[in-house]
């Protein structure tokens, strides 16, 4: 606390300890700027609660967060969706806990106050003595605005925010590039695993754009890859960049050959596919479809950053919560395809067991190092985090971006500024 | 009921030979004792059954579990380096099946875990099926089952 005192006094706020290239260590530790981040981040922009795939059917229903708030994204019989808060409005107890399922309502175990899967209030347990006092009407389930695209549903408490396409802006085009890994089928959730670590959600944030640590971080998952897999992880040298995509969102794409996965449907079948090519001609599909699912198997060759709690990295879904300030929470989403073979979707699930998760091969190395730089960042009064690797190496991308290099923190600048420009935000709740 | 004592001695012995190999890190030895086609699972829902259509914490075969062992012994994972040791026990044994071919075990685990000063604990069921052989057993599947295993775990640098 002795060094969020003597910050207070020199008056450096959290929109202060962003500057163009580095970020004040204090933006890790300090538990009034995390409480500040909740509500002038969390509370005034889209946040990312899940895939529709998730709630495939009337009924179906799946919790989360936006920010700290237990919500419960559901599907009502007419198939819409819903996002509710998970707060019964008569003494508060949660209606639905479990991380996902189906239920025909949302019951208060307390006192048996029912609600629809829209959140209206449906039955209230004798009711005699809230005659002339309540009227069912007006205490639905708190809802939020929320919005979709291509599956991807976000959720938000600033009722009047713009409509979340044009807060996606230039990540459209990437999110439509992310999803053809379904390989001509729908997007679908496999499965997640979930693993904290003792850091600032920040941490997490900028990990995703960072190419520089993989080689370096990750060395024990690439000595377990054949060559030539091996060889594709090696872009640090290749034609990758790092494109700043507005609204704090970035892309980094480190395998340029693997953007579009519908191209280029005509290269060989790699070594370490060929078991899942010859599954796939078992389960009797033609050639041009085998190369199709081969390729789609992959994953894209990118990261692609949206600001502030999800990522759709490579060939998942990595979303962060922020739980205090120095604890996170984390979920890597598995995805396949919605009908694929049965044995694309299983090598889907065995890929992302070997790098993702507590038990993965890459995450414990990350999560190791995100620990440190926690601890690290109670080193010292002062102290500045780098954020400014490849600043003199910047062009700009076709589309009109800044752009740098594959390993430069052009990604990180860009959310970093986003943070700031909300930060800087007065009186907003 | 009947309890068959000197089956149950056998896979007692066997599975806390395991258990200290790999308290100990002994993890080549660790690797023979498994059948080629084995299967070492820690699923996310505890209530599944079929673990290959299924997202698992881990699902390794003989090839992933030679990749996993080497990744731990390369010296090259940082988070394995910050792993300093784990002690576990095992106890509460109960033969559910036995053939000719196999015997499925349950038991119970507490694994301790203790990394950058911070001790982790980790209970888990544990399911065996075991293939006799002339001088003890082969690992044909393990499956760990943590108790919080659809909760939000710390990271794992050691083998369960």
């Amino acid at each position: 606390m002795s060094e969020l005192i003597e910050l207070q006094n020199i008056s450096l706020k959290a929109a202060d300890m962003v500057e163009e290239g580095r970020v004040h260590k204090a933006l890790y530790s300090d538990p009034e700027i995390f409480e500040e981040e909740l509500d002038k981040v969390f509370q005034n922009t889209w946040i990312f609660i899940g895939h529709e795939s998730e709630v495939p059917e009337a009924g179906s229903f799946k919790t989360a967060f936006v920010g700290r708030h237990p919500v419960i994204l559901s599907r009502d019989r007419k198939m819409n969706l819903h996002v509710l808060l998970n707060r019964c409005r008569h003494r508060g107890a949660t209606v639905c806990e479990g991380r996902k399922g189906k239920t025909k309502a949302f019951t208060c175990p307390y006192h048996g106050w029912g609600y629809g899967l829209d959140g209206g209030l449906r039955a209230i347990p004798k009711p005699e003595e809230y005659e002339g006092v309540i009227d069912k009407n007006d205490l639905p389930l708190e809802s939020l605005r929320h919005e979709s695209y291509q599956g991807l549903v976000f959720a938000t408490f600033k009722s009047d925010i713009e409509p979340l396409e044009d807060f996606l802006g230039g990540a459209k085009k990437w999110i439509d590039l992310f999803i053809k890994q379904g390989g001509g089928y729908p997007l679908k959730v496999l499965g997640e695993h979930r693993f904290n670590f003792p850091g600032n959600w920040k941490i997490q944030l900028e990990n995703t754009t960072d190419a520089y640590h993989f080689p370096i971080i990750h060395k024990s998952f690439i000595s377990s890859l054949d060559d030539a897999t091996a060889d594709i992880f090696d872009f640090l040298d290749g034609d990758g960049f790092v494109e700043d995509l507005g609204h704090g969102h970035s892309v980094m794409v480190m395998i340029p050959d693997l953007v579009d996965l519908e191209a280029d449907l005509d290269q060989p079948i790699p070594a370490r596919f060929e078991e899942l090519a010859q599954a796939l001609r078992d389960e009797g599909q033609d050639e041009e479809q085998v190369k199709r699912l081969v390729r789609a198997a992959h994953g894209t060759g990118f990261n692609l950053n949206l600001f502030p709690n999800v990522s759709c990295s490579m060939a998942f879904f990595r979303v962060l919560r922020p739980v205090s300030v120095s604890l996170t929470e984390i979920q890597h989403v598995a995805i396949g395809g919605e009908g694929a073979p049965v044995s694309f979707n299983r090598k889907r699930m065995r890929l992302h067991e070997h790098f993702q998760g507590p038990m993965g091969f890459g995450t414990p190395d990350d999560g190791e190092a995100w620990e440190r730089v926690q601890k690290g960042s109670m080193a010292g009064k002062d102290g500045w985090i780098l954020v400014n690797r490849g600043m003199g190496n910047l062009h700009t991308s076709k589309d009109g971006n800044v752009a740098g290099a594959v390993c430069s923190e052009t990604g990180m600048r860009g959310a970093y500024q986003k943070y700031k420009q909300m930060m800087a935000a007065k009186g907003e709740k | 009921m009947t309890i068959n004592m000197d089956l149950l001695n056998k896979a007692t012995a066997f599975i806390w030979y395991e258990a200290d190999l790999l308290d100990h890190q002994e993890y080549q030895t660790w690797l023979s004792l498994w059948d080629t086609k084995g299967l070492y699972i820690v699923p996310t829902d505890n209530n599944e059954t079929d673990y290959e259509n299924t997202l698992n914490l881990a699902l390794d075969d003989a090839g992933m579990r030679r990749m996993r062992v080497a990744r731990l012994e390369s010296g090259e994972s940082v988070s394995a380096g910050a792993a300093s040791s784990t002690v576990r026990m095992v106890s509460r044994l109960r033969i559910l099946e036995e053939t000719a071919d196999y015997i499925v075990v349950r038991c119970a685990m507490t694994l301790n875990e203790l990394r950058h000063g911070n001790l982790v604990t980790y209970p888990a069921d544990l399911e065996y099926r075991l293939k006799p052989t002339d001088d003890g057993f082969m690992i044909d599947r393990k499956v760990v089952k943590l108790m919080h295993s659809d909760g939000f775990l710390r990271t794992v640098s050691f083998i369960f």
